[in-house]
């Protein structure tokens, strides 16, 4: 027996791995006036293509937009390197490091899970490198966490909350269910929603609550659950495949007869339409009514986009377009592609998003872009969003005190 | 009471599922001892080809419920495709060889379906005439559910027929009771095994086809599915059919009743469910002590500590390496030290499989624990990081320590299987503690100090601590401790008649295993600089068991070459390309059907092929 060879393979191996690694490392002339502009991109494309793709288009689209209008500072071309990261913190964070050292990135976007959002938003502060998260949802990734160089576009977990217990409190309800998704995200949205509820409405008490595991819902036991305890009305986070088997088994155990339902992000197309006829009615949603909007500036988007991708977009598509129109911005404001004067520039940034005008507060970080809040009903087969109303970040965050207490630095 | 009488009804629904799955999964185990990951591929597939068939078939009862029954049927016909293209070439491999080549089926097919049917979820159609639900004491019910909970018992029943009322059946008894006497008794194995394999799957596929009318399909089910079918197969002893209804049936009221008292505590019930079962009978309710699996070390040539020249290569290697910073780039320099990590916790595992012949399914706990014993001290007590670095090995070895000594009482996959409970207790324990291990949003700023902060000096660090615990391993491996490890591996009995603890030493290299990989995570959390419970989740168990099958398991150095050849195919694809599971899973396969024996037991079988030659 010989173990000489089996021992030399992985040093042959790390060898290679090192020359072909080193090997694309392009000649840094970041000065030249002709050099691209180079973000780097990271999100769950395998993990949750169903949400990431419609928001890769959406990066896309801005992407292409910026370069057909001649590009940014002076004309340097916008240009994107993206990458999976698999659903998993660890991933991302080496992914990030290839983008830096390899890619030489001016910057770093995307991220779909709160973890690995916030694993990004650690590894950019201390690699003093921007960050616009796009889709987390975490309160912490702006707040508790919250650091330089991060920012983030979507509206938060708390946001969203606040605008549906505004509805919430109009209602005659007394006795709450809520059931979430046992996560942070779920618990942090009935926390959220039970604090400010209670603040507006003492008379409210909250008499079940159901934590089923992400992905494992057990509809049966739980919508019965639910049911015994008598609720006027149910607070609802769970999405994707466990919304729509708690629609199923809810419906066909009568557990919405009668009550009312508020639900969190549900009015989003990527829930409502995979839900077909079958979708909930009269539910209480924050979403994305995107074919009902008529403001000149999404109908602009929503053509461009149809036209592009010869599909409507979705609430990813929004979200993937405005974070990189939002990086375009703030690179030209800066006048640079230097670390500090983009993070400088993104702080207090203005800018036009489909949905309005939105800012990144230099408070902390989070994007003021708001939410559409209404009520979900089936038009011809399909669930859609009515009689809603256009919810601005702006006005559904706490006090400045309290955001200041919240976040180091 | 009405309202227990319907929650009762809704765990037996939930509970005919499982059974559907699980039956399948414990027939193939029963005959074929294969532990087969790619079930639940099995059961996603039924799943959406029913969903196909449903849409353009599914308007009348007729209708709908020939499609579910053609679904099963193709997807039947998948699995014995799978025993003839795949499997039946690995019956002469090591006994988990199987396991890794049904791993690569699992990522091929979770890509082939992304491709087929799309990312987005699928909501099918009701079953026709049973769309609507019943009143059982004035609480509605669904009538499909009521369809459900018929359907368990008789597909038992036909089971049961089929087993113990035709000549095929009884050859199958025969064959999960003494495989090797059917075979020399004239009974063809391999005619055997695809018609095993061909109902295996045609029940998941009957599973996850009946499913289609109570929630989306969608890529998530495969994983959703397998490991609760292992449970129930487990809990309800391995290759028993009655023991997998009963387990349907407990695990099915446990969900149902167990949310109405902690509604908190879904995420790991079925586990706690199966600690305690295991702990308590040792072959689950109805298994039989001789149905226990033996271990997965088929033990070929013993392993020879090297000579001459030979034994300088593990010091060359390192020379190699430490000289790499020199040439690398920073990104080359994370991807190497990650390597060289990933290389110590495979070799730990290494030590359970390849000496103790003890196949660990919860090894990422211990990496887990490890990194997070690290960060907390850093997070909590400001612990500068060489203490936390020491206190690595130390959490993960104590945690080790204290679960090892249930899981040793146990062989085979039972031990597995135990092993996993364990992970998914201490995996839940941090995702939901949220004041001490910050939950699911993990710890972060866990940095190294400046002077090991660059890339080549945290590197040649990893290198140092990591290289010297591989050096120990080793030297482990060739003690009289490993000598006597070995031999309890390879016959338990004989060595306890010489005087051997088999039990005790099996427990001590369970802790030593645990306490390698614990330091691994410590310099894993100190690399990414935050931690995070996927750390510890089942997925960094299959990698860090795909790593060790992909090198072999009957030299040391396979499973530092399975590491490295692992992650570097991992990192590699998933930059270049979004369809990286598919070609992760293609390499996989193509691995295992050229290398049986894993690639470095393929070069040494060269070496010492042309040397004798």
């Amino acid at each position: 027996m010989n173990r000489r060879h089996l021992l030399l393979a992985p040093g042959a191996a790390a060898l290679a791995t090192a020359l072909c690694f080193a090997a694309p490392m392009p000649a840094a002339q970041a000065q030249s006036g002709g050099q691209p502009i180079r973000v780097g991109e990271i999100n769950s494309y395998t993990g949750l293509p169903a949400f990431t793709i419609p928001y890769r288009q959406g990066w896309q689209l801005a992407v292409e937009e910026v370069n057909a209008a001649g590009g940014l500072l002076g004309g340097r071309k916008l240009e994107v390197i993206s990458r999976d990261d698999a659903g998993k913190p660890d991933d991302a964070v080496r992914v990030a490091q290839e983008l830096l050292s390899n890619e030489k990135v001016e910057l770093l976007a995307g991220t779909y899970f709160s973890h690995v959002g916030l694993a990004v938003a650690d590894f950019a502060a201390r690699n003093k490198l921007p960050f616009v998260a796009a889709e987390p949802l975490t309160d912490a990734i702006t707040w508790t966490k919250g650091n330089r160089y991060t920012f983030r576009l979507r509206p938060s977990t708390y946001m969203q909350a606040a605008m549906l217990v505004e509805e919430a409190a109009k209602l005659p309800a007394k006795r709450w269910a809520t059931v979430a998704p046992n996560y942070e995200y779920g618990q942090s949205a009935v926390q959220w929603f039970r604090q400010l509820l209670s603040e507006k409405r003492p008379d409210v008490e909250f008499v079940a609550e159901q934590w089923p595991a992400q992905g494992k819902l057990e509809a049966g036991p739980t919508v019965q659950a639910l049911a015994a305890a008598k609720p006027d009305a149910i607070f609802n986070v769970t999405f994707g495949a466990d919304l729509a088997k708690f629609v199923r088994e809810g419906e066909g155990r009568g557990l919405f007869r009668n009550r009312t339902v508020v639900s969190l992000l549900t009015g989003e197309p990527e829930y409502l339409d995979p839900m077909k006829d079958e979708a909930p009615e009269g539910w209480i949603v924050t979403g994305y009514p995107q074919e009902q909007i008529d403001t000149p500036e999404h109908k602009a988007f929503r053509e461009a986009y149809a036209k592009r991708f010869n599909e409507p977009p979705r609430q990813g598509s929004v979200v993937g377009y405005a974070t990189f129109k939002a990086i375009a911005a703030a690179v030209e404001k800066a006048g640079s592609t230097d670390a500090e004067k983009v993070v400088d520039a993104l702080s207090g940034l203005e800018l036009s998003s489909p949905f309005g005008p939105i800012t990144f507060r230099a408070l902390d970080h989070q994007a003021t872009m708001g939410a559409y809040v209404g009520k979900t009903t089936v038009k011809d087969g399909q669930g859609v969003m009515t009689g809603w109303r256009y919810a601005d970040g702006a006005d559904y965050l706490p006090s400045d005190e309290a955001v200041r207490k919240m976040r180091p630095e | 009471m009405s309202f227990y009488l319907v929650q009762f009804l809704s765990g037996l629904a939930t509970a005919a599922t499982l059974f559907l799955v699980s039956s399948g999964l414990t027939i193939v185990f029963g005959v074929t001892r294969i532990v087969n990951f790619a079930h639940g591929s099995f059961y996603m597939l039924g799943a959406y080809l029913g969903w196909t068939l449903v849409e353009r078939l599914g308007s009348t009862p007729l209708g709908f419920w020939g499609a579910v029954a053609a679904a099963s049927l193709a997807v039947g016909l998948l699995g014995a495709l799978m025993e003839v293209g795949l499997l039946r070439r690995l019956y002469r491999s090591p006994e988990l060889f199987q396991l890794l080549a049904t791993f690569g089926v699992v990522l091929v097919v979770q890509d082939a379906a992304s491709w087929i049917w799309g990312s987005e979820d699928l909501l099918g159609r009701r079953a026709p005439g049973l769309r609507g639900s019943v009143d059982i004491l004035d609480q509605p019910f669904p009538l499909y559910d009521l369809v459900l909970i018929g359907l368990g018992p008789l597909v038992l029943g036909l089971l049961w027929l089929l087993f113990n009322r035709t000549r095929w059946g009884t050859l199958v008894r025969a064959a999960t009771q003494d495989r090797d006497m059917a075979s020399a008794l004239g009974v063809d194995p391999a005619r055997l095994f695809t018609g095993v394999l061909f109902l295996g799957s045609a029940l998941a596929g009957l599973g996850g086809a009946l499913q289609v009318p109570r929630e989306a399909v969608n890529l998530h089910m495969d994983m959703a599915i397998v490991v609760e079918a292992f449970v129930v197969v487990v809990v309800g002893g391995m290759g028993s059919l009655t023991g997998a209804f009963v387990a349907s049936l407990l695990i099915g009221q446990l969900q149902a009743f167990g949310i109405l008292v902690f509604p908190q505590i879904t995420l790991v019930l079925v586990f706690l469910f199966m600690a305690v079962v295991l702990v308590i009978r040792p072959y689950g309710l109805l298994g039989r002590a001789e149905d226990a699996p033996p271990t997965a070390a088929s033990p070929g040539p013993p392993l020879i500590a090297a000579a001459g020249a030979a034994r300088w290569a593990p010091a060359l290697l390192l020379a190699l390496l430490a000289a790499v910073p020199l040439v690398a780039g920073d990104y080359a320099l994370i991807v190497l030290t990650e390597v060289v990590i990933l290389a110590l916790l495979a070799a730990s595992l290494h030590l359970l499989i390849g000496l103790g012949g003890l196949v660990s399914f919860g090894h990422a706990a211990y990496f887990g624990l490890g990194a997070y014993g690290a960060a907390l001290l850093v997070k909590h007590l400001a612990a500068p990081m060489p203490l936390a670095l020491a206190a690595a090995p130390l959490v993960a070895g104590l945690g080790a320590l204290a679960a090892g000594w249930f899981c040793v009482r146990r062989s085979g996959l039972y031990f597995a299987m135990l092993t996993l409970a364990f992970a998914q207790i201490v995996w839940s324990v941090t995702f939901q503690w949220y004041g001490v291990t910050g939950g699911d949003n993990g710890i972060l700023g866990v940095w190294p100090p400046d002077w090991a902060a660059g890339k080549a000096a945290y590197f040649w660090l990893t290198l140092a601590l990591a290289g010297g615990a591989l050096l120990l391993l080793r030297r482990a491996a060739f003690s009289p401790f490993g000598y006597t490890l070995r031999a309890g591996r390879d016959s338990a009995l004989r060595a306890e008649s010489v005087g051997i603890d088999v039990r005790r030493h099996q427990w001590l290299s369970f802790a030593l295993a645990g306490s390698a990989a614990g330091l691994a995570g410590g310099l894993y959390a100190f690399s990414k600089g935050s931690v995070f419970p996927t750390l510890m989740a089942v997925p960094v168990s299959v990698d860090a068991l795909v790593m060790v099958l992909m090198g072999g398991i009957q030299t040391l150095s396979g499973p530092v070459v399975g590491a490295a050849l692992f992650h570097l195919l991992e990192t590699e694809a998933m930059s270049r390309t979004d369809w990286w599971r598919l070609v992760l899973g293609a390499v996989i396969l193509v691995l295992v059907l050229a290398f049986p024996k894993g690639v470095a037991g393929f070069v040494r079988d060269l070496w010492t092929r042309g040397r004798d030659s």
